[in-house]
């Protein structure tokens, strides 16, 4: 029997949780879990672990969009079966991990790999994301799905792992470079910490329907949602709504979030801010935020040229310059901003000095600067 | 069927990298000809195409704000969203998102994601995101009345539960572990199914103030970036001795093994220097090599993990293993961006894992009761204070916990912990000091 509207807690089972991982480890694994003693990148994609016990287990690493139909999922399967005993697993960057437990399986998997394309030419398992090269752009959902993005999440990230393939598939930088992006400030994901960010911004105060406003949002809780305190309630026409000092807005959109009558998203208004410097591994130098270094480029459909023009400019700036093993924001922060800046040849405006609450440790309180 | 032209989403199926909108097109090809008896709108994803071609022209989303939509007995697990042009494109007028609780490390067998495929094809969109990023499955896209039969399929013909959404412990989520990696600390895997289960309540009805993340690392690299993105960050680390292997130092310092494990292959940086890429990049300098032998001064090590990264056929993590715990980690909204600030240095990770529980339960206690509407962990620690917090977890305060002690001396006492209490009587004042 299935779901029985007229019934609806019938039969019902709840706080079951995640199916238990351990039914599915493929068997190489079960059986040297927590055994293996060291592992190597042979290649661009492809990985070995080596068990205490002898045994090797061979991965190989293909980008994924994130964004998949059941249709892909079992053209995944499907090549998981062939060559896997039907084992397949992503990675925390949503790239896809095939793994074999002999060394023949190897090549004809690769090759199974490489072959397939979508019908618009795209390939659909590239090989790669390992060692210090590029790997997949941790994202969120864009106009794809949710309702305050200021810019896509989807399209602009093909745009930038288009230009940047060859590196997806290549070892050649000073550290791993973590590329992430976020549609609005909310940075679902890794948007704060990563090596380079996008960022989608909003440049224009919210519209306020004060029609509409007392009946579809509890005032008090958009009031507070207002990081600069640029909301207070506010009687107009005889309805209670809020008014909203655009001086001190900084366009954040969450009192948005809260109250489905203050819309900010705009045309001209809404785009792309790029961050850099972040990581979170503790491997030499501790975790650190990311920087925003470009305040704005503007929302250009489909392949948002300025945004993968100014990205490629930090990337392959930090690749020609910087120390082995040394991670963009290290970089960065060895040669000094004022450096970064001359480098890069990205413009500094005022956008990028901090002016929020604790603004003043950002600000340099010494001689020491480079000409 | 009103297939709209999509020309600039066109443009996103040339280059190399796998495009999506070839894939969203192959699957509404499919969905055009398949038998399947399908629950929902059959031109779903053309019309998901449609209205993002529509995006693209506008330069804005078109989706209305929010949406309350969720199975009975849950008060969170599904995103509900409707499209805002529903007469231009009817098969995308509700498209609710589920979430479903993945496995942990996302290792998966073809017969059950052939299970997910099959179920989703029928009651949903047939699109997905692998995953998302806290780490459910995400199920893109389906009408409000299938929203009770697939969570009805999930549970009783999948085992299979949803991940959480709202003001409640969100889906836990963890790195590969002792799975497939030599630096694991300890069982990721274990302890992150284990207090997904054991707060399951928790996950499935919100009780919080707002959102709260687990997150488990097996060490500090960091792989599911905890520390980042998780109001209680759990990270493996040792405190014995980094193990030595001096003739796997000769093999890495001779040429033989390469550093890092060959991650820096795609270019010539010239041959292994022990000396450059690990004993001057030490942050606490507390290694030596004398050509023959390298030595650590484990007493002054951080355990940051570059030189076991840089030579993993020769040094590996201690024996006398366990766990950072970290919290407050989050977003900027609304006070700014936090890490999370290291709590507990050192605590073993053994199962049941008592220990953790209590101190997860502790925490919880404390910010259910004082929390403000929407405030994260990580502002009230920062409202009432890191010494506040650490007076409710039961700890006492430790040099560990801070970059540095305060500048300011703006410092708070108990009037308890001063001699003679904060009662005073001006006129006593007065006998020594004349106005």
């Amino acid at each position: 029997m299935g779901y029985d509207p007229s019934n609806p807690m019938k039969d019902r089972i709840t706080d079951v949780g995640p199916r238990n991982y351990e039914e599915f480890l493929p068997p190489i694994i079960k059986r040297n879990f927590g055994k293996w003693l060291y592992h190597e990148i042979l290649e661009p994609g492809v990985l070995v672990h080596v068990s205490e016990t002898g045994e090797k287990v061979y991965t190989v690493r293909v980008g994924g969009c994130r964004l998949m139909s059941v249709q892909h999922i079992r053209e995944i399967c499907d090549i998981a079966d062939k060559h896997c005993d039907g084992h397949v697993r992503w990675t925390t960057r949503n790239n896809v991990e095939f793994m074999v437990d002999d060394e023949a399986k190897l090549k004809p998997l690769m090759e199974d790999l490489e072959k397939r394309k979508f019908a618009g030419g795209s390939n659909k398992f590239p090989r790669g994301g390992t060692g210090a090269g590029l790997t997949n752009i941790v994202h969120t959902q864009g106009w794809i799905h949710c309702h305050t993005p200021a810019i896509d999440a989807s399209g602009v990230v093909k745009c930038v792992m288009d230009e940047l393939y060859d590196d997806f598939q290549n070892m050649r930088f000073p550290a791993q470079v973590r590329i992430s992006l976020a549609c609005c400030l909310n940075m679902c994901g890794a948007v704060h910490c990563s090596d380079i960010a996008i960022l989608g911004i909003h440049r224009k105060p919210p519209m306020v329907d004060h029609e509409n406003l007392g009946n579809m949002c509890e005032i008090p809780l958009a009031v507070a949602a207002c990081p600069t305190g640029a909301i207070k309630p506010a009687t107009v026409d005889g309805k209670k709504s809020v008014a909203v000092n655009n001086e001190r807005c900084m366009f954040c959109g969450n009192c948005f979030t809260m109250c489905p009558s203050m819309p900010l998203a705009d045309e001209e208004g809404s785009g792309v801010a790029i961050l850099v410097g972040g990581k979170l591994s503790n491997r030499i130098k501790p975790p650190m935020f990311s920087k925003v270094v470009v305040p704005f480029l503007p929302n250009e459909p489909p392949r948002w040229p300025q945004t993968v023009l100014a990205i490629k400019k930090i990337l392959y700036t930090y690749m020609e310059d910087a120390r082995k093993y040394e991670r963009l924001g290290n970089w960065a922060e060895r040669i000094g901003w004022e450096r970064f800046f001359e480098k890069t040849g990205l413009p500094f405006t005022a956008h990028l000095i901090d002016d929020y609450r604790f603004a003043y440790t950002t600000w340099r309180t010494s001689t020491q600067f480079k000409f | 069927m009103a297939k709209r032209k999509t020309p600039m989403l066109d443009e996103l199926e040339k280059g190399r990298w796998p495009s999506f909108v070839s894939d969203i097109k192959q699957e509404a090809e499919a969905r055009e000809k398949t038998k399947v008896d399908l629950q929902t709108p059959r031109e779903a994803c053309d019309d998901l195409l449609g209205l993002m071609e529509l995006s693209y022209e506008d330069k804005v989303g078109h989706w209305k704000h929010g949406g309350i939509v969720g199975v009975f007995g849950y008060g969170g697990g599904v995103i509900g969203r409707y499209c805002d042009q529903p007469e231009q494109f009817p098969g995308i007028r509700d498209f609710h998102t589920m979430r479903v609780n993945q496995p942990s490390s996302y290792f998966y067998t073809t017969e059950y994601l052939r299970q997910v495929c099959e179920l989703w094809e029928r009651r949903g969109s047939g699109l997905t995101n692998m995953h998302g990023s806290t780490g459910d499955i995400i199920l893109l896209g389906t009408t409000t009345p299938q929203l009770e039969e697939v969570f009805w399929e999930l549970t009783h013909n999948l085992k299979q539960d949803l991940g959480g959404s709202g003001s409640n412990l969100r889906t836990p989520n963890c790195c590969i572990g002792k799975a497939r990696c030599e630096y694991a600390c300890y069982d990721t895997q274990h302890l992150c199914h284990s207090l997904t289960m054991e707060y399951q309540d928790e996950l499935h009805r919100p009780a919080f103030p707002y959102k709260f993340k687990f997150k488990f690392d097996g060490c500090p690299n960091g792989c599911v970036a905890s520390i980042a993105r998780a109001d209680m960050s759990v990270i493996g680390t040792w405190r014995d001795d980094i193990r030595i292997d001096q003739e796997a130092v000769g093999a890495y310092v001779g040429g033989e093994f390469k550093p890092n494990a060959g991650a820096h292959s795609g270019r010539d940086w010239g041959p292994f220097d022990i000396e450059k890429e690990v004993i001057d990049l030490c942050p606490t300098h507390c290694m030596a090599w004398d050509g023959n032998k390298l030595k650590i001064n484990n007493k002054e090590c951080i355990r940051c993990m570059h030189c076991i990264d840089t030579m993993p056929r020769a040094l590996r993590i201690g024996k006398d293993t366990g766990a950072s715990i970290l919290f407050g980690a989050k977003a900027p909204i609304l006070e700014g961006a936090q890490m999370s600030t290291l709590t507990i240095p050192f605590m073993k990770v053994e199962e049941p894992y008592d220990e953790i529980k209590e101190l997860i339960e502790k925490v919880w206690d404390w910010w259910a009761e004082e929390g403000r509407n929407r405030e994260r962990l990580g502002e009230l620690m920062q409202r009432q204070g890191f010494g506040k917090f650490l007076e409710v977890c039961g700890l006492k305060a430790d040099p560990r916990m801070i970059h540095e002690p305060r500048s300011n001396p703006y410092i708070f006492w108990k009037e308890e912990d001063v001699a003679g209490g904060w009662e005073r009587d001006i006129k006593e004042f007065r006998k020594k000091h004349q106005k």
